[in-house]
């Protein structure tokens, strides 16, 4: 049985007075790919940025209730959200590299952090971009600019930067729906193979994808969490008949 | 396709199961009149028709398969489609065993000395009458009539071995009517083997609305 990694309890959060996510109480289990889906604005991209505090980000934004990594309060008084987000990286929908070199867009996370040294660096680049399958494509021209990548080269190039880090956690927000299928089954791919050392939560709007590269899948509405389970029980006997409805596509 | 052309394609499928159920049924109650009438163009009609059953499986068949291709159901829509396709299959070799059966009728011809002294009506009534209850429990989802369809099994599973009996008993006091006696035998052994495809559908609606089957979950 995995540990947990990351749970939230009773997780509210509000936009000024528009509640967004409804007392989410949820466990994330380590080394296991966890699925969010749900209809537009249900509060599942909400609901993964109150993980590493992006949030912080968006004015009038409240929130109420724990969110703690580790067993500790993600929402501490004492936390450094910048060490936060190094333990908990993000890949977002579009690919969005740096305007800079293959290799300075990998070097920057650990440069941020204090790695001078060349041959650390080096190395650091090197891993990165092995563990996110794309190394054998750029190893010859990484001085050559990100944005000269293809558009899936582009988003592992993004998930060799979260890498750069060292994280313990991966989000994902909807990595491949801006790629064709080839570049989206050479994530999924990447996916599977990463859970082995990362934690990994995944908002995706592909039932197919969240059936296919996920071990639990959450299904959130309107704000609330309305059924978390095995992905091969959300996607055969789900419980709550709208989580059922939602997975047909009777709705959504 | 949207979710409402998905679902008048599954309405559709539905409906040309039960279609097919219908012909089945009507294959075996006209093979079991032929047996009792020696009715030797019925059992031709029987041969000749079963082409329209194998006909009706392959159509349904690919229409569920293009349906897995083109809407990757899940849930309770898979479980429909996977139902689908198990039961016509059983559907079609319960017409087969219809040609069978009049094709041994038409073998035993005049010569249908036994059918007053075992018990082979009586299972052929017991057996149609669990087809019929199949198609039934499938076309309304009806779990409580599949399950005591499927306990019936055990009443023709019993006539058969009764039926064996009898035979055997011919046997010995008839030896120069044993190649006929056979022939009676392997027409229960036919309709016993109808019941087990019955018995099969009722289990397929079963897992169709539970995931079920044989009490074990599957999907």
């Amino acid at each position: 049985m995995s540990e947990i990694k990351i749970y939230t309890k009773n997780l509210d959060l509000y936009y000024g007075e528009v509640q967004a996510l409804k007392s989410v109480s949820m466990d994330i289990l380590e080394n296991n790919v966890t699925a969010l889906i749900g209809p537009s604005g249900c509060g599942k991209s909400t609901y993964l940025k109150t993980l590493n505090r992006m949030n912080d980000t968006i004015a009038r934004v409240k929130i109420t209730g724990d969110v703690f990594l580790d067993g500790e309060d993600v929402y501490g008084k004492s936390v450094d959200v910048t060490i936060l987000r190094k333990k908990v990286g993000m890949v977002f929908q579009s690919p969005n590299p740096f305007p800079m070199s293959i290799y300075d867009n990998i070097a920057y996370g650990p440069r941020m952090h204090g790695v001078k040294k060349r041959i650390v660096l080096d190395e650091i680049v090197e891993k990165s971009l092995k563990d996110a399958a794309i190394w054998g494509e750029v190893k010859d021209r990484l001085k050559k600019p990100a944005l000269s990548l293809s558009g899936g080269q582009q988003q592992r190039l993004c998930i060799a930067r979260a890498l750069a880090t060292q994280p313990e956690v991966l989000l994902m927000d909807e990595p491949t729906s801006a790629l064709d299928p080839i570049s989206t089954t050479k994530i999924e791919e990447l996916v599977s193979e990463l859970k082995k050392k990362y934690s990994i939560v995944i908002v995706t709007h592909n039932m197919q994808q969240a059936a296919r590269i996920s071990d639990y899948t959450a299904f959130f509405l309107l704000g609330e969490l309305i059924e978390n389970n095995k992905t091969e029980i959300i996607f055969s006997s789900p419980k709550d008949t709208r989580t059922e409805d939602y997975i047909t596509g009777r709705f959504g | 396709m949207g979710r409402a052309n998905f679902e008048n394609e599954l309405k559709q499928l539905h409906s040309e199961i039960i279609e097919m159920g219908s012909f089945v049924e009507t294959a075996i109650d006209d093979s079991i009149k032929a047996f009792k009438g020696n009715d030797m163009e019925l059992c031709k009609t029987i041969i000749e028709n079963d082409k329209n059953v194998d006909e009706m499986e392959k159509k349904i068949e690919s229409k569920c398969l293009w349906l897995i291709a083109r809407e990757q159901p899940i849930a309770s829509d898979l479980r429909k489609i996977t139902t689908a396709l198990k039961i016509i299959t059983d559907m079609e070799r319960i017409g087969d065993h219809a040609v069978d059966i009049a094709e041994l009728t038409m073998r035993i011809a005049d010569k249908n000395t036994f059918a007053d002294s075992i018990h082979i009506l009586q299972m052929a009534t017991a057996a149609i009458e669990m087809v019929r209850n199949a198609v039934t429990a499938y076309v309304n989802y009806d779990l409580a009539l599949a399950k005591s369809t499927e306990e019936k099994d055990d009443e023709v599973d019993e006539y058969f071995i009764l039926i064996k009996q009898e035979l055997v008993e011919i046997f010995k006091s008839q030896p120069q009517n044993m190649d006929n006696a056979i022939d009676f035998l392997l027409i229960a052994k036919y309709l016993e083997r109808i019941a087990d495809h019955a018995v099969n559908i009722c289990e397929w609606v079963h897992f169709s609305q539970t995931g079920k089957h044989k009490n074990t979950l599957i999907f």
